[in-house]
């Protein structure tokens, strides 16, 4: 098989994983690296799933490594914050099938509420990380990423950014080589991390990674590109197709392992040419231990910390011009919005008209911080909405929260929301926590979790019941309203937030592009009742536009689901079959 | 050969630029492509990049660099018509979608904008939705739009046919190679 087609990188690490003989994948869902997951679900031969959490994630991959095959873990770079805790202690146990961890950074935050850098964590968990810079590499280097595990006994991590994970370049793909699976043995002091073993292991880790360092300045993945003496570039990742687009004719040291640094190639890089520029995203990782050897390069002076590079970056910075020939003109911004139809809207609309503060989650529900419905007061990771409300109450007192309350969507409250819950039930809060249930994992494109009944691979099976679980934990009452019941929602709010015990709200409606939602009605204003006050235009929905003549309601757009007419006081809206 | 699509989420960016680099891809060159994925999605603006040439390094294109750019809307063609090149050609898609800062009255939607942009670049521009819905299917306003933006990007009309009909959903194969033929002949 050699077939060439364009595939974007994610599509090519699946790719990867497929043919290296991978047999078990867990993953959450996570801008960039969602579709790496539901690409690799449509392989018959690989067993995928959605996990609640990448900790759980990152567990189940160990379990099916230890037991012998070759398995994987994808998440988003704030993800393995949320696994570090099982990555730290896996680099001691190592492995027995290979294991590679997919992490997709975020520079520039397309998507994500942080910008933090892989590589970092990677350091100090002493793990290998291999960086590639298109789709091709991206399915060659996850491939040898399993050859590494296995021979150094170690988890791998494929560090991929959104530039790559969401591009596309030409692959040519292979077959799937499923090797043969490990005999499982019983180790005590190799996967049972107690202090005894522990104490050995971590001689065991240190010696791995001082190997890997001499060991890697003959991997393929890293190679010095010779080309002019004067100046030269050591890079990783896309930074590389920048380099290569502005200087096709410089030196480069192109690193495809990132860590640990093959420190004698770069030494010998860095004595053949007169001026070196490290160029990395994000934070000085290469460039830091190069220093510390005692060699000069130049870096972190010149480029900037802070989102994704690019040529005219590198261009401005060595020839001090780049390529822009028309000036930017200043136009109306176009931030991402609620959908139409959004059951999110319908719960922000309540909130906002009854002034209430909320400790927000992430999700798309983040975007009821903007105007017009400016209802969340915080983000800050998944699941911190209810323990942050937590805070603040035992900070303020119950009385300081009673025009508080904390928004969470159902996956993200599956994945560690439930943890933070348990502790208010436990350490008597008198909070009000609003679940907004629609049915999916929203924000990332639809993908199942425990409560929609629907496996990662489109089988059926159990649906945790939101409301079943919570009462289990202790919390007396649970309460499920519609979403777009406004007048039911805004009564039970209010009640809760008065009262003097814990409540969750359940508001049930499914996201309005959910597949298979049915919207066989539409609003059309009335054109004569129309009194122009604008009370529909606040609930932000974008159907909904304000011209001369009254609203105009975009009839392709609108899912009618009928927020705006229950906020016209005057009938001037109606709901009409399409 | 740079190109640039943009529009709002839901306006059918995505699959215009997957037409465009299958394309060049049949036709024999190195292809890279770059997506907006995320938050873009929710009614966001949406930019997507097409390279194709003997070798692609970088997967995006970068200000002054488009030669041509085609934009699904008008207030997103005056957002990013400062990436064209000095003698880059603009495709616009005649039709107005207000943000939600004009929406809420926070900004005005800009006059006259074709005509400003005609002022400094060359603009074409066509009125795909209206095409696409005499021809009964207002969703194919893309095929239509990409039709007369493929008279300046090369290859041959069949080419771009062949391609378009393994792309488009079967359903509306038809229909699509309708607009985009529309597209072309204008």
């Amino acid at each position: 098989m050699d077939e060439k087609i364009i595939m974007l990188g994610n599509d090519a690490i699946a790719r990867g994983a497929f043919e290296a003989g991978v047999k078990v994948s867990s993953a959450y869902p996570g801008t960039p690296s969602t579709e790496i997951s539901e690409i690799l679900a449509k392989y018959e031969e690989v067993y995928t799933e959605w996990a609640p959490n990448e900790k759980v994630a990152v567990e189940v991959a160990a379990g099916a490594s230890i037991s012998g095959v070759r398995s994987l873990a994808c998440m988003k770079h704030v993800g393995l914050n949320v696994a570090s805790d099982p990555v730290y202690t896996l680099s001691y146990t190592g492995v027995n099938g290979g294991m590679v961890i997919v992490v997709a950074d975020d520079p520039g935050l397309a998507s994500s509420q942080n910008e933090q850098d892989t590589r970092m964590i990677a350091r100090s968990a002493h793990l290998p990380v291999l960086e590639p810079s298109d789709s091709q590499e991206a399915k060659e280097f996850i491939k040898f990423a399993y050859e590494i595990s296995e021979k150094y006994d170690t988890p791998v991590i494929l560090r991929t950014t959104t530039k790559l994970s969401h591009s596309q370049s030409i692959v040519e793909l292979n077959d799937r080589v499923v090797p043969e699976d490990k005999v499982y043995e019983r180790s005590v002091p190799k996967y049972v991390m107690m202090p005894a073993s522990a104490i050995a292991r971590h001689k065991v880790v240190e010696a791995r990674e001082d190997k890997l360092a001499v060991d890697s300045c003959n991997f393929f993945v890293n190679k010095i590109e010779d080309g002019d003496k004067k100046i030269g570039f050591i890079t990783s990742g896309v930074a590389y197709q920048y380099v290569k687009e502005v200087m096709p004719t410089a030196s480069v040291l192109k690193l495809g392992m990132v860590n640990p640094l093959p420190k004698k190639l770069i030494e010998d890089f860095i004595s053949s040419v007169e001026t070196v520029y490290v160029f990395e995203e994000l934070e000085p990782v290469i460039e830091e231990q190069v220093r510390s050897w005692g060699l000069n390069v130049k870096g972190k002076e010149c480029f900037t910390k802070q989102g994704e590079y690019s040529a005219n970056l590198l261009k401005k910075v060595l020839f001090g011009a780049d390529d822009v020939v028309f000036e930017k003109e200043e136009t109306p911004n176009r931030p991402p919005i609620l959908c139409p139809g959004c059951p999110h809207r319908s719960v922000f609309s309540v909130l906002n008209k009854l002034k209430i503060h909320a400790a927000g989650d992430i999700g798309c529900y983040t975007l009821g911080a903007v105007a017009p419905l400016n209802v969340i007061d915080t983000t800050i990771c998944m699941g911190a909405s209810i323990s942050a409300l937590h805070g603040i109450e035992k900070a303020k007192g119950k009385e300081f929260i009673k025009n508080w309350v904390a928004v969470i969507g159902d996956s993200t409250f599956l994945h560690t929301g439930v943890n933070s819950l348990i502790n208010m039930v436990y350490n008597k809060s008198t909070a009000t926590v609003l679940i907004l249930d629609n049915r999916t994992t929203g924000m990332t494109g639809h993908q199942e979790h425990a409560a929609t009944g629907k496996t990662l691979k489109g089988e059926d099976t159990f649906a945790i019941d939101l409301a079943v679980l919570c009462k289990s934990v202790g919390v007396k009452n649970v309460i499920e309203v519609n979403a777009f019941d406004i007048a039911n929602l805004e009564k039970t709010i209010k009640q809760s937030v008065n009262g003097d015990e814990l409540t969750v709200i359940i508001a049930k409606a499914p996201c309005a592009l959910l597949k298979g939602q049915k919207f066989p009605n539409k609003c059309v204003p009335v054109a004569e009742k129309c009194v122009q006050c604008g009370m529909c235009l606040k609930i932000g929905c974008p159907a909904l536009t304000k011209t001369p003549n009254g609203i105009k309601i975009d009839e392709t757009m609108c899912n009618g689901c009928g927020l705006c007419m229950s906020y016209c006081k005057f009938g001037a809206i109606e709901k009409v079959g399409r | 050969m740079n190109i640039m699509v943009v529009g709002v989420g839901g306006q059918g960016t995505l699959l215009t630029s997957r037409i465009i680099g299958k394309t060049a891809l049949q036709a024999g060159f190195d292809v890279k492509l770059s997506e907006v994925h995320g938050m873009a999605q929710r009614g966001g603006s949406v930019v997507t990049f097409v390279r194709f040439g003997e070798k692609v390094y970088e997967p995006v294109v970068e200000e002054g660099n488009v030669d041509v750019l085609i934009s699904f809307e008008r207030l997103e063609a005056k957002r990013y018509a400062h990436f064209l090149k000095k003698d880059g050609v603009l495709i616009v898609n005649d039709c107005r979608i207000d943000p939600m800062t004009v929406v809420i009255g926070a900004k005005t939607y800009p006059e006259n904008i074709i005509e400003a942009l005609s002022k400094d670049h060359t603009v074409y521009k066509i009125d795909g939705g209206a095409i696409a819905k005499e021809l009964g299917n207002s969703k194919v306003l893309n095929s239509v739009v990409l039709g007369l933006a493929a008279k300046h990007i090369g290859f041959s009309e069949e080419q771009w046919i062949e391609v378009l009909q393994k792309t488009v959903p079967q359903k509306t194969i038809e229909i699509n190679t309708l607009a985009f033929k529309a597209g072309y002949e204008k």
